[in-house]
């Protein structure tokens, strides 16, 4: 008897919102999700991520808007008649409960029989890998064992949708690493659309199917996350997306490209909502590449070594700062030129954001 | 000239240092008024007291507490009194429970703390006047009683009296004890289990009510302690030679109106032992009890 999520189509965000007094927390969030999905949802802190997937759990009930499980509404009822899993930040265990009741206290609720119950945890004890740990108090486990519990608990239900709010955020870097793979190991495994929130880029790529970026309670842009690499479409998304250098320029149509001032240096970039005027250009710092003949000269003034390749930041000669990533080794007071590929620098209109 | 500087041997630390081993500092000097407080006045006369009933004015060293248990004027008064305390505990931890689980989510919170706590800062005397007046047979109570056509209820000088007084006066204490055991337990623990499918009353059985089991256990001896002493409304609200003669009067007789302090000493003794009996028996059903932190995640 394996654990598989129950079956639905499709779960539609129609409008959701939330205000709390005067602050609108989540300003009318439209998507869709299909079974089978992996959705993050990623921003900084404040965005509205975390109130969206509480108002999907049912901890918040909705502003305006609604939430539809293929063709019934959901957003009106209690959490505990949604019967989606929920996976905390804190993990939010029983202290006063075992491994194995903790996992079993959501098929205990519905009330199925003993041996039922045993079975199914047996089952979700073994796919989080927890066997010989079942009869433990939650307070006896380290951080990773509780998160595989907190895990184990939200899936045997077998539920349609799994919600996680940031659930690696307490856990070591070399933990995460290790959780991340497991988490969507357990995705494929029961088959159940998952939604995780979180404000860490590099989590959201490696994980999601589909990366939804939150900002101010809206939803700047959904799309895979190769397309959110390579094009994000406003230029804060591209802040978030790990394009560090935004530059203020003025750009000039240049065929399909446009020419704009980098460091003091003419450049040419690739236009996303803008060709003329007042703009602002992204360029990822290893999207950079140190050359003898490029345009743009700098004066290294910091570099972090990130084991393969130095993590620099230096001065150009216009006094920006601008951000670069190399494999050679170079030292603070170092001149270097920089060259970028016109299709890696992403030029955006300054009045969209 | 060459002076051989001979190592320090690692294990002969400074005495500082070894005392800090063991978080013994400077600040450790700053509990000792307090110890001295604890022993002057707790400690010296508790065991003045506790030799003083073994000395009585007359007869052998057990005379005093033969005399107490022979005397059902007096051996009566620790059942009056459990007859009170017991109840009046039980009744206010009971109720400071639901009234908790709605103020903690209450958002001006505060109004309502203040004006529960009011009742603690008047004192027990003020409180029994104060009922005495009000439910008395001429008091506001009676007279609409009257006036509906149900006629006069006793409820002062009597047994009610006094457990309303105890039941008014004790609960603020409970009730702050109970919140703030309540809303130390993580609400992602019942958010957690509304997302499994907990109704609100399983979250309470499941969830809170081992949670909190501790704190109802420690709550039930402080307020059990606090009212097995009770005094002023006893005498005030009650009938002290009757129904609520407590232990603590039959204690006041005998030291003040008999002048035999030996005696008020031994019902003392009496008095502390009846009390810690119940808290020896609260604390040992605690084992059954969940006793760790009320929280669900990491630390």
């Amino acid at each position: 008897m394996a654990i598989a999520a129950r079956d639905f189509r499709e779960l539609r965000l129609d409008g959701m919102s939330r205000t709390f007094g005067v602050l609108n927390a989540l300003k009318g969030v439209t998507l869709t999700v299909r079974r089978g999905e992996f959705i993050a949802l990623l921003g900084p802190s404040g965005c509205g991520k975390s109130t969206a997937l509480n108002c999907l759990a049912g901890l918040l009930t909705l502003s305006g808007g609604s939430v539809w499980l293929d063709k019934t509404r959901i957003d009106r009822l209690s959490p505990e008649d949604r019967g989606f899993g929920m996976v905390f930040q804190n993990y939010a265990l029983f202290p006063h409960m075992s491994v194995r009741r903790n996992i079993g206290f959501g098929l205990a609720m519905q009330g199925r029989p003993k041996a039922d119950i045993e079975r199914k945890v047996n089952e979700a004890l073994s796919i989080v890998r927890l066997t010989d740990q079942g009869d433990k108090l939650p307070g006896q486990l380290s951080g990773g064992q509780q998160q595989r519990v907190a895990i184990a608990r939200a899936i045997v239900i077998e539920p349609p949708l799994v919600l996680m709010d940031e659930p690696l955020s307490n856990l070591d870097a070399k933990l995460r690493l290790e959780m991340r793979g497991e988490i969507r190991r357990i995705h494929e495994l029961i088959g159940s659309a998952t939604i995780y929130v979180t404000h860490d880029q590099e989590e959201a790529l490696s994980l999601a199917d589909r990366i939804v970026v939150m900002r101010a309670g809206e939803v700047r842009q959904v799309g895979a996350p190769e397309d959110l690499y390579l094009r994000p479409l406003h230029a804060d998304v591209a802040d978030f997306m790990g394009y560090r250098n935004q530059i203020r320029s003025r750009a000039v149509k240049a065929g399909n490209l446009v020419a704009i001032s980098v460091g003091g240096a003419s450049v040419q970039g690739t236009p996303v909502d803008a060709t003329e005027g007042e703009v602002t250009v992204a360029i990822r710092p290893d999207d950079f590449k140190v050359a003898a003949d490029g345009p743009i000269a700098l004066t290294i003034e910091s570099v972090q070594y990130h084991g393969r390749e130095f993590y620099c930041s230096g001065r150009a000669s216009d006094g920006n700062e601008l951000y670069f990533q190399t494999e050679t080794k170079v030292q603070k007071g170092d001149a270097v030129r920089l060259a970028a590929e016109p299709r890696r620098v992403l030029v955006y209109s300054r009045a969209a954001t | 000239m060459s002076e051989a500087v001979s190592p320090a041997p690692v294990e002969h630390l400074p005495l500082r240092a070894r005392l800090a081993l063991y978080d013994l500092d400077g600040v450790t000097l700053l509990a000792l008024p307090a110890l001295l407080f604890v022993v002057a006045l707790f400690i010296y006369p508790f065991a003045y007291g506790f030799v003083l009933s073994f000395h009585p004015k007359s007869g052998g060293w057990l005379a005093n507490y033969s005399k107490f248990f022979s005397d059902p004027f007096l051996y009566e008064t620790i059942e009056a009194t459990f007859r009170l305390a017991l109840p009046a505990t039980v009744i206010n931890v009971l109720v400071s429970v639901p009234v908790a689980l709605r103020v903690r989510r209450m958002r001006n919170r505060r109004i309502l703390t203040t004006i529960l706590v009011i009742p603690i800062t008047l004192g027990t005397v003020l409180i029994a006047e104060g009922l005495l007046i009000y439910l008395g047979p001429q008091g506001w109570f009676n007279r609409v009683l009257v006036m509906l056509g149900i006629g006069q209820v006793r409820l002062v000088h009597n047994y009610t009296g006094v457990m309303l007084s105890l039941i008014l006066s004790g609960f603020p204490f409970t009730f702050l004890l109970t919140l703030s055991y309540l809303t130390g337990i993580d609400p992602s623990l019942e958010q957690a289990a509304a997302t499994l499918g907990a109704k609100a009353r399983a979250r309470f059985v499941h969830i809170l009510l081992p949670l909190l089991a501790q704190g109802l256990a420690i709550n039930l001896c402080l307020s059990f302690v606090q009212t097995f002493s009770v005094f002023p409304s006893a005498v005030l609200l009650g009938a002290p030679a009757g129904a609520t003669r407590v232990i603590s009067i039959a204690a006041y007789q005998a030291a003040y109106e008999q002048y035999d302090s030996s005696m008020a000493s031994a019902i003392a003794m009496i008095m502390g032992f009846c009390q810690l009996f119940v808290v020896v028996l609260i604390l040992a059903g605690r084992s059954f009890v969940y006793r760790g932190a009320a929280g669900g995640g990491k630390g």
